[in-house]
């Protein structure tokens, strides 16, 4: 428990370290995604990672939070902050109210549901051409605002979203290690017996469901003020898919994994660029093998590396003094 | 403390349990038996609230529980262990008696996720209490240890800590000594004594002949989903029905 804080405090240092190497340009905008996508897979972590639950329609809460700001920002004029908040409230009813019915479900019928749900939102998004601007995307999306500071360069939206995202991944810790962090653990490995034990596995999921999709929907926000512009595209199936492998490579239920999987997820298409055509299969075929040769996913991988190094170097010192 | 009544259970065409009906005193171990297949499972996830009968009623202290969910029923006192263990294995053995305190614990989603002071302290309150009924079940030293790596000995009584942390005023146990050696069956018996003498009524299902004759106060037995005979070991033992049921099933 206090190795996760002490990792935290070093990973929050190393993230408002990294400008000072980085001014700006690309990269710094590579990290900005990258911070969007480790909120949006810490969100779907509680859910899939602790809860045990899946969901594949998590991109539609990013984008009702997108739309709902900025909507209610470039064609009504309202505040900024304001619509943020605004949004995270109605997403976060909506998931409640479809998280009662849609969680009774288990496995791949909660797949098809939520996959379902996703569908929907992405069709309306593209319909509703007055409001939304229909697949063209909607455009003229005010900057987020504090005083007279505002955020409107790569580096300023650096410091904005990673702190979203540290305060993301503070708090996610904090719930992983308190009772209801192992209420959701429990209800994973074995629902009846969570509810012998007095938890109210039901009305847990809705809750941990509305909080991911509250999460989901403040990086929406937070998204759509950075860019400016947004259109359904960003919103649809892939993306849900996308979350979902993120979380996986990551490792399932761990905070510091998710961050991995979505760095991991977020710089390897821009790195696949050199070898063009074949990106897609090489993409693939990472993801089979790493599934393959990390079943804990990324966080894992590093804790067994951590571990074979710490044991080498024991048997190192004992060497030298033996 | 608990009683039964004329509970029926039907699944497809198969009768389960047909027309049960009995009571458990308060403070006694009470066993129920009889021969695989007989519906004692089936008795426990009708009491226990995880499956909803076709007929009948089941009572704790007088309040009708007929159909209530469990995660009602242990708040009220009441919880069970697993014939088939259940256990939290990602989780390490304190961790699993912890979710035993859940239902006596009260911090909601936000006081977690910001860790405000009231939930700070109670999750040092909870902690040092699961270490108590570790040490109650003699296994003070396995709290750090991921319970899917237990052996199974081991995992009946991570089983019986997490029961006891919900301070059940009714604990009922589901062949607890399946799969135990002679030395860990002996402890076993001690550890339920233990457990009766601080006042919790126990309800035992159990093949173990030997371990269920020396400490119940009164068995029921039932064959066929049927309650065949009701009384004191002794009565039990001689009864002839009773011994036709079992000699009949090899
Ligand atoms: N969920 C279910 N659906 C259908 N049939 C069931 C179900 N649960 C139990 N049964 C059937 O009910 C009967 C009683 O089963 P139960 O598990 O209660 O027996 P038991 O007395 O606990 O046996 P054992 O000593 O082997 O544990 C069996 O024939 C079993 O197949
Ligand atoms: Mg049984």
């Amino acid at each position: 428990m206090k190795r996760d804080y002490l990792l935290f405090i070093l990973f929050a240092l190393l993230v408002y370290a990294v400008p000072t190497f980085f001014k700006g340009g690309y990269l710094l905008n590579v990290l900005v995604f990258m911070g969007i996508n480790t909120m949006l897979a810490v969100a779907l972590n509680l859910l899939l990672g602790f809860a045990g639950q899946i969901s594949l329609g998590h991109a539609s809460f990013f984008g009702l939070g997108a739309y709902c700001s900025g909507i209610l920002t470039a064609t009504y004029g309202f505040n900024p902050w304001l619509t943020m908040v605004i949004a995270a409230a109605g997403v976060g009813l909506l998931a409640f109210g479809l998280g009662f019915p849609i969680l009774k479900l288990k496995g791949h019928y909660l797949a098809m549901a939520t996959l379902g749900f996703g569908i929907i939102v992405y069709i309306v998004l593209n319909e509703t051409v007055a409001l939304t601007g229909g697949p063209s995307g909607l455009s003229g999306i005010p900057n987020l605002k504090i005083g007279t500071l505002l955020f409107d360069g790569d580096l300023k939206n650096y410091y904005l979203i990673w702190t979203f995202a540290l305060v993301t991944m503070l708090l996610s810790i904090n719930l992983a290690h308190s009772r209801i962090g192992r209420a959701l653990r429990a209800i994973h490995d074995s629902e009846v017996a969570s509810r012998v034990m007095g938890v109210n596995a039901r009305l847990l999921k809705v809750q941990i469901f509305s909080l991911s999709a509250v999460i989901s929907a403040v990086a929406g926000g937070l998204y759509a003020h950075t860019m400016s512009f947004i259109s359904p595209a960003s919103f649809g199936f892939n993306f849900s898919v996308e979350l979902v492998t993120m979380v996986v490579i990551g490792g399932l239920g761990s905070i510091f994994g998710s961050f991995l999987g979505a760095a991991l997820l977020t710089i390897l298409p821009e790195l696949l660029r050199v070898v063009q055509d074949y990106d897609i299969v090489v993409y693939g075929l990472l993801l089979i093998v790493m599934t393959m040769y990390m079943p804990k996913g990324l966080a894992g991988g590093v804790a067994a590396c951590w571990r074979l190094l710490r044991s080498k170097k024991v048997k190192a010192v004992e060497n030298a003094q033996g | 403390m608990l009683r039964v009544e004329g509970v029926t259970q039907i699944f497809g065409g198969l009768t389960a349990l047909e027309d049960v009906s009995f009571r458990v005193g308060k403070g006694a171990i009470t066993g129920v038996i009889g021969p695989n297949g007989a519906g004692k499972t089936t008795l426990f996830n009708i009491i226990t609230g995880l499956y909803t009968q076709t007929g009948g009623k089941v009572f704790l202290e007088e309040a009708d529980i007929s159909g209530f969910p469990p995660e009602r029923l242990a708040p009220r006192g009441l919880v069970r262990t697993f014939q088939n263990i259940e256990m939290f294995h990602q989780m390490t053995v304190l961790e699993n008696v912890l979710v035993g305190l859940h239902s006596r614990s009260r911090s909601g989603i936000l006081s977690c996720l910001l860790k405000l002071p009231r939930q700070l302290a109670e999750e040092r309150r909870m902690r040092e209490e699961a270490h108590t009924w570790l040490e109650f079940c003699g296994i003070a030293d396995l709290g750090g240890v991921e319970a899917g790596a237990l052996p199974f000995g081991k995992c009946r009584l991570v089983e019986i800590a997490r029961a006891m942390a919900v301070n059940p005023r009714i604990l009922l146990m589901d062949e607890p000594a399946a799969g135990l050696n002679s030395r860990e069956t002996a402890d076993l018996e001690l550890l339920i004594r233990k457990i009766r003498d601080m006042g919790v009524t126990v309800v035992l299902v159990e093949h173990d002949m030997e371990l269920v004759m020396d400490i119940c106060d009164a068995i029921v037995v039932l064959n066929l989903g049927k309650k065949l005979a009701e009384g004191t070991p002794r009565q039990i033992q001689e009864n002839p029905d009773v011994i036709k049921a079992y000699l009949g099933e090899g």
